[in-house]
């Protein structure tokens, strides 16, 4: 079998140069395999693979509303539970963070109340890029999006970034994780470590946007590395509702100043030097937490 | 413009069907790679967003159907082997 043929995510979909979900869905697609059945909300992703009359997804695919690919994802798990499967299809529910922090936020948190078996991963870039970057519950403070401008008497975005997979871990599901496409293969252990989780899963990937964080299309790695560095994003994973493993390999051994981040991104252009120093305040004091 | 027939409920029969429409043609930069230089570390391949590198017996290349130059391979190899260059039409 040829590298080719492995690939379930096909080239030729709509996304951006550079564009940090096309390398995150390879990878995802990848390690989740041909037995899987997706679920996908609107977003980016679903606009970008869906171009009627063609799709990117070598795999089942059903494209739900906005607000419910986990419950359509719940549905299918359902019914194949009754249809006798015994569990070796992977259920995967996408979805952008506009469909997981905000429109999507109830039919996940149902999903995993009910214990379904099924993983939810959520590619996260900060705001509603596909319809014209507008903040969303996902957006970082200080980021200027169209609907939270920077201007004389606004600094952008003025509320911090939700904790999405600490919400999650919260509800006592099997397994809820962090990763970054910078690190491509914490990405994908983790993945299938959310797959082999018996019940609900949530896997949260941070996926820089070249459009809507206004930089160069290749500083899309680097970016997903400098967060991890700078201890913006922390990545970690919780098994049981348990933080259990603060992803030693990804601590940084000594953390790089938040300007370092922000100064490569134009969303981030208008911040001065007190803002910056806020913001890495507040770092701080949340790597504190993480305990490093 | 071709008929395009629509299934019932849009249901499309096609999967990976996307390989189609090349997006090569977004392209103003355009990789090119030294093999001689290549370590095969496979840095290029996994985190190329487009799946435009492969694999060869001694180095990478390019699928240039749907290479959209965004010069995240060069950015991110290693030892310099990727170098973008100005796409000529």
């Amino acid at each position: 079998m040829t590298e080719e043929d492995k690939e379930l995510f096909a080239s030729g979909h709509r996304m951006c140069a550079g564009c940090g979900e096309g390398t995150a869905m390879r990878a995802i697609l990848n390690v989740a395999g041909p037995n899987t059945i997706a679920t996908v909300a609107t977003g980016c992703l679903e606009v970008t693979t869906t171009a009627y009359p063609q799709t990117a997804w070598d795999i089942p695919l059903v494209h739900a509303a906005f607000e419910n690919a986990a419950s359509v994802a719940s549905g299918i798990e359902s019914a194949l539970k009754q249809m006798g499967e015994k569990g070796e299809t992977n259920i995967i529910s996408f979805a952008g963070d506009g469909g997981t922090f905000d429109i999507g936020f109830q039919a996940l948190s149902g999903m995993f109340e009910r214990k379904h078996n099924v993983t939810h991963i959520c590619l996260d870039n900060e705001a509603y890029m596909n319809t014209g970057i507008q903040r969303c519950s996902s957006t970082p403070y200080g980021a200027s999006t169209t609907t939270s401008p920077s201007g004389d008497v606004s600094i952008g975005e003025d509320r911090p970034k939700k904790p999405l997979a600490r919400i999650s871990a919260a509800h006592d599901i099997p397994y809820a994780a962090t990763a970054t496409i910078a690190y491509i293969d914490d990405l994908k252990k983790k993945v299938k470590k959310a797959l082999e989780a018996d019940g609900p899963a949530l896997v949260h990937v941070f996926a820089p946007c070249p459009t809507g964080w206004r930089h160069g299309s290749d500083d899309t790695i680097e970016l997903s590395k400098l967060v991890v560095e700078t201890g913006i994003f922390v990545l970690w994973e919780a098994e049981d509702g348990e933080i259990c493993d603060i992803n030693i390999t990804k601590k940084p051994k000594e953390r790089k100043p938040v300007e370092e981040y922000l100064k490569k991104q134009r969303r981030f252009a208008h911040l001065t030097d007190e803002h910056i120093e806020k913001i890495q305040k507040e770092v701080d004091e949340k790597c504190e937490q993480y305990g490093f | 413009m071709s008929k395009v027939k629509i299934t019932i409920a849009g249901v499309n029969k096609k999967p990976g069907s996307s390989r189609e429409y090349k997006t090569g043609g977004w392209r103003t930069m355009k990789p090119e790679v030294d093999i001689e230089k290549c370590i095969q570390c496979l840095k290029c391949f996994d985190y190329c967003p487009d799946g435009a590198v492969k694999k060869t017996e001694d180095a990478i290349e390019f699928d240039l159907d749907y290479c959209k130059g965004c010069g995240i391979c060069e950015r991110e190899c290693p030892v310099d082997a990727i170098e973008m260059k100005v796409e000529e039409k």
